[in-house]
C-alpha cells in the first residue's frame, strides 16, 4: 500500500529516517522483535515496519537488526543448516505450520494424493489425511470461496492455485470476499487465508500459463502480497503468511522451484512487509522481485566488472511496499532502476515508480527507469519469449545510461 | 398478555384435521402456552430423491405468537426502511424482504445459533432473526457508527459473528461457495451443526452453485442450500431465465424439497428435516416458494414486470403474517385487539430505533483506514488530501 506513505511535506513518516542521513546504517528506529518461544530455541526475525515518531525501544532478546539475507550467507551463525530446494523449503514451512496449528489446512487441485503439481505438498496428505490436505475438483471460483468461508469461521486454509493464472476465475472471491470482508463487517470477521501458487513466465508454457497476476491483484484493498525468491525467504514467508491474520497472496515462480540453498535448522519466520537487501551498493538502487532477482544479480556481476556498484534490493513485499528500506536506499544512491517481470502497463513497477516519485522525488538525481516485460501475450517460440522478459544485458545497459 | 387467556382455559384437545388453503375458524384451545399444538401445513411438500416430511407440524401457542411478533417486526422494519430511503436517509442499494419474512422466521425456529446462516443482499430480516437489533439495522442502513458493521458495510453487509450469521453479500451467488466453506469448517471441526446457504432464483443459474454443490456432495458437507424463489430475478421472471424452474430438483444427485415459503410452519418443518438429513447424509436443497411485495430494490418499482393484481393477489391469499394471525385467532391464542396492540407496539419500537439511529454519529474520518488489515502495519496513514486526516492504524 503505497498510500500509507503519502504524507510528504512537513510531516514525517520519515523523520525517523532523516536522522539516518549519514551513511551509517545502524539500528533502524523501527522495532525489531525477536521472540524466543518455549518450544526450543527459535529465531523469529520479525520487524513491525513502524515509522512512528516516538522513539522506538527495541526488545533486546535476540536482536537481529535487519532481516538481511545476503547471498551465500543466509544461514544464521550458530548451526550449519541444511540444504534443500525451494519447493522443499515451502513444504517444510507448510508442514511446520500444520504441525503447530491444527486449524491449518490445504486445499487445491492435486495437492493431496498427487502430492502437488510442483511437489510442494508431497507427503502431506498421507500424514494429515484427506480432509486436511484436500483435493478439490477443478473449480477455482468455488474452492477459493470455500477457503474464504472456512477462514471466516477461524480455520486457516491455504488455497493453492495450480498456476496463478487459474486464479483469475476466482477473482471475484479474492477481491470482494477475501479482501473486503474484514472491512465491510466492521472488523467482525478475519480472513487468515493464504493463496499461493506459481506464476510468471516459464519455459515456453504459452500465453495463458505465463501470467503475472500480481499486477491484477495489487489494487485489492485488504490483502497483502508477497513474492518469494530463495528457499530461505520462501520458507520464512510461507510461515509468516500462514500466521498472519490478514489474507496473504504468496507468489511463487515456476522457474525457481529447483533452486538449492542452505537454510537454518532453527525455526524462523520472516516479516511480510520487509524487503531484502541482496547486495548493498552505492551507485544505483535496483529494485526487483522473484525471478528477475537472478537476472539482476547476473547483470550485477557484469556491472561490478565494469566498475559500477549497484545496490540490489529484493522488494519481496509487493503490497504494501517496504518504502522504508527502499527510501533509505534511494537517499543513498539517488538513482533507481526497477526490474520486474510484470507487464509495463499497470504492473508492480508502475505502482512502485509512482510511490517512489511521490515520496522521494527530492532525492532522485535521474528519472526512475522501470524495465518490465512487454505488453504482449507471452509467445510460445523460445526466442520470442526471451524477448518479452527483461534480460541481464538490458539491465546492464539501463544502469549504464542511468549512471551517466 | 394473550397468554393469560390460555392459562384460564381448560380445553386440551389439539387440532389435527387437515386444513385447506383457507383456514377454518373456531378450533379448540390448548391448555397452556407451551403444550404442543399440531397444525398442518397448507400445502404438501414436494420432494426430490427423498421422502417428504409429514405435513403435521408441532408448534405451541407461544411459538406461534412469537412468529407473529417477529414477522410483524420485520415487516414494519422493511416498510420503515422504504420511507427512510425515500427521505434520502438511506442511499445506494436497499433490498427489502417484506413478503418473505416466513422464511427467516421459520428457519430460526428450527435451528440453533450455532448453525450458520449465510445469505445474499436481502439480509435485513435474516440479521434480525439471528439476534440483530433494530438499532443496528437502521444504523447500518443510514451509515452510522451504531450500525452492525459500524456504518462501513451498508445494507448488503450485515453480519453477526456471535450468532453465526455470515452475511450479507452483494455479488449474486458468491456467498454459495462461502457457505460451502462454512460447512467444510463445521465438518473439519467435527461440530454437529449445519450451514444454511440462502440464494435466490436468479443466483440459481450461477456456475459456482453447482461447483459448490458438487464439492459439498463429494465430501458430505452439512450444507443446506436454500433457494428463496420469489419468482423474479430482479426484472426477469423465472420462466424467462431458467430452463428448469424446479430449483429443488437441480441438485440432481442431491435430494431436495419444495416448500411453501409463505407458510412459516412449513418452513420450520422443512428446515428441521433438512438439518437432520444434512447431519447424516450431506447436502440438501430447499426451495422456498415465496414472494416479495417490493421491487428488487428501492430503485425498482416492481410493477413493470408483474401486475399489481398479482402482487395484491398474493398479499391477500398468501401473506405470511395474515396466515399466522388467523391461526392465532382460530386457536384463541390472542384476540384481535391484542394483536393490534402488538402491532402498535412494534411500530413504536421501530420508530424508537430509527430515532435513536438518527442520533448516532457518522463514522469519524479516521475510520476510513481501520479494519482494512487486521494487524496494523504500524505506519501512519493519511487521507486523500494528505494534510488533514491522520489516522494511526491499530
Amino acid at each position: 500500500m503505497a498510500t500509507l506513505f503519502q504524507g510528504v511535506g512537513a510531516v514525517t513518516p520519515f523523520s525517523a529516517s532523516t536522522s539516518l542521513h549519514s551513511n551509517k546504517l545502524h539500528l533502524p528506529p523501527r522495532k525489531s522483535l525477536s521472540l524466543s518461544e518455549s518450544r526450543g530455541a527459535i529465531f523469529v526475525h520479525r520487524s513491525d515496519a513502524r515509522l512512528n515518531l516516538k522513539p522506538a525501544t527495541p526488545k533486546q532478546d535476540l536482536l537481529i537488526p535487519n532481516a538481511i539475507a545476503t547471498k551465500g550467507d543466509t544461514s544464521t551463525p550458530t548451526k550449519s543448516g541444511h540444504e534443500l530446494l525451494l519447493f522443499e523449503a515451502l513444504r517444510e514451512g507448510l508442514e511446520e505450520e500444520m504441525e503447530r496449528d491444527p486449524r491449518v489446512c490445504v486445499m487445491g487441485e492435486d495437492v493431496g494424493h498427487y502430492g502437488g503439481s510442483y511437489k510442494v505438498t508431497k507427503g502431506l496428505a498421507e500424514k494429515y489425511g484427506d480432509l486436511r490436505v484436500l483435493d478439490t475438483p477443478i473449480a477455482e471460483n468455488s474452492f477459493t470461496g470455500m477457503g474464504i468461508g472456512a477462514a471466516m469461521t477461524g480455520l486457516r486454509p491455504i488455497v493453492e492455485g495450480m498456476n496463478m493464472g487459474f486464479l483469475l476465475l476466482a477473482f471475484n472471491q479474492i477481491s470482494n470476499n477475501c479482501g473486503m470482508l474484514h472491512y465491510t463487517s466492521g472488523g467482525q470477521f478475519t480472513i487468515p487465508i493464504v493463496i499461493r501458487g506459481p506464476g510468471g513466465v516459464g519455459r515456453q508454457l504459452g500465453a495463458e500459463h505465463s501470467q503475472r497476476l500480481e499486477s491484477y491483484f495489487q489494487s485489492i484493498p485488504g490483502i497483502q502480497m508477497v513474492a518469494c525468491s530463495t528457499p530461505y525467504n520462501a520458507k520464512g514467508l510461507m510461515k509468516a503468511a500462514i500466521r498472519s491474520e490478514n489474507p496473504v497472496i504468496l507468489f511463487e515462480h515456476v522457474l525457481l522451484y529447483n533452486l538449492k540453498e542452505r537454510i537454518p535448522d532453527e525455526e524462523y519466520v520472516l516479516s511480510l512487509e520487509e524487503a531484502e537487501m541482496v547486495r548493498p551498493g552505492e551507485h544505483v538502487t535496483i529494485l526487483t522481485y522473484s525471478r528477475m532477482r537472478y537476472h539482476v544479480m547476473q547483470a550485477a556481476k557484469t556491472l561490478v566488472n565494469k566498475g559500477y556498484d549497484p545496490e540490489v534490493i529484493d522488494i519481496r513485499s509487493l503490497k504494501p511496499f517496504d518504502l522504508y528500506t527502499i527510501g533509505r536506499s534511494v537517499k543513498k544512491t539517488h538513482r533507481v532502476l526497477i526490474v520486474e517481470e510484470c507487464m509495463r502497463t499497470g504492473g508492480i513497477g508502475a505502482s512502485l515508480t509512482a510511490a517512489i516519485t511521490e515520496n522521494f522525488h527530492d532525492y532522485l538525481d535521474a528519472p526512475i527507469v522501470c524495465l518490465s516485460s512487454q505488453d504482449v501475450p507471452t509467445p510460445y517460440a523460445g526466442t520470442l519469449e526471451e524477448w518479452t522478459v527483461v534480460q541481464p544485458a538490458q539491465i546492464v545497459t539501463a544502469v549504464e545510461q542511468l549512471c551517466q | 398478555m394473550p397468554l393469560s387467556r390460555i392459562a384460564s382455559s381448560s380445553h386440551a384437545s389439539n387440532l389435527l384435521k387437515p386444513l385447506s388453503a383457507a383456514l377454518s375458524l373456531c378450533r379448540s384451545i390448548s391448555s397452556d402456552s407451551t403444550s404442543t399444538l399440531t397444525i398442518e401445513t397448507s400445502l404438501p411438500f414436494t420432494s426430490h430423491k427423498c421422502d417428504a416430511p409429514p405435513r403435521a407440524v408441532d408448534t405451541s401457542a407461544s411459538e406461534l405468537f412469537s412468529f407473529f411478533r417477529d414477522m410483524a417486526t420485520m415487516r414494519r422494519m422493511e416498510i420503515s426502511a422504504d420511507s427512510l430511503y425515500k427521505a434520502k436517509l438511506i442511499r445506494g442499494f436497499c433490498h427489502l424482504y417484506d413478503g418473505q419474512e416466513a422464511v427467516a422466521v421459520g428457519m430460526e425456529a428450527a435451528i440453533t445459533k450455532k448453525d450458520a446462516i449465510i445469505t445474499a443482499y436481502r439480509d435485513h430480516c435474516t440479521f434480525v432473526g439471528r439476534g440483530g437489533t433494530l438499532l443496528e439495522v437502521f444504523g447500518e442502513l443510514m451509515g452510522r457508527t451504531c450500525g452492525g458493521s459500524k456504518g462501513k458495510g451498508g445494507s448488503m453487509h450485515l453480519y453477526r459473528k456471535q450468532a453465526s450469521f455470515y452475511g450479507g453479500h452483494g455479488i449474486v451467488g458468491a456467498q454459495i461457495p462461502l457457505g460451502c466453506g462454512l460447512a467444510f469448517a463445521q465438518r473439519y471441526s467435527k461440530e454437529e451443526n449445519v450451514t444454511f446457504t440462502l440464494y435466490g432464483d436468479g443466483a440459481a443459474n450461477q456456475g459456482q452453485l453447482f461447483e459448490a454443490l458438487n464439492m459439498a456432495a463429494l465430501w458430505d458437507l452439512p450444507a443446506i442450500l436454500v433457494c428463496e424463489n420469489n419468482h423474479y430475478g430482479m426484472g426477469t421472471a423465472e420462466w424467462r431465465a431458467s430452463k428448469s424452474p424446479a430449483y429443488y430438483k437441480r441438485g440432481d444427485y442431491v435430494p431436495g424439497l419444495k416448500v411453501d415459503g409463505m407458510d412459516v410452519l412449513a418452513v420450520k418443518q422443512a428446515c428441521k428435516f433438512a438439518k437432520e438429513h444434512a447431519l447424516k447424509n450431506g447436502p440438501f436443497i430447499l426451495e422456498m416458494d415465496t414472494y416479495r411485495y417490493h421491487g428488487h430494490s428501492m430503485s425498482d418499482p416492481g410493477s413493470t414486470y408483474r401486475t399489481r393484481d398479482e402482487i395484491s393477489g398474493v398479499r391477500q391469499e398468501r401473506d405470511p403474517i395474515e396466515r399466522v394471525r388467523k391461526l392465532l385467532l382460530a386457536h384463541d391464542i390472542a384476540s384481535e385487539k391484542e394483536l393490534k396492540d402488538l402491532e402498535k407496539q412494534v411500530r413504536k419500537d421501530v420508530d424508537d430505533a430509527i430515532a435513536k439511529a438518527k442520533e448516532s454519529p457518522m463514522p469519524d474520518p479516521s475510520e476510513l483506514f481501520t479494519h482494512v488489515y487486521v494487524k496494523g502495519l504500524g505506519a501512519e496513514s493519511f487521507g486523500a488530501d494528505r494534510k488533514e486526516v491522520r489516522a494511526t492504524l491499530p
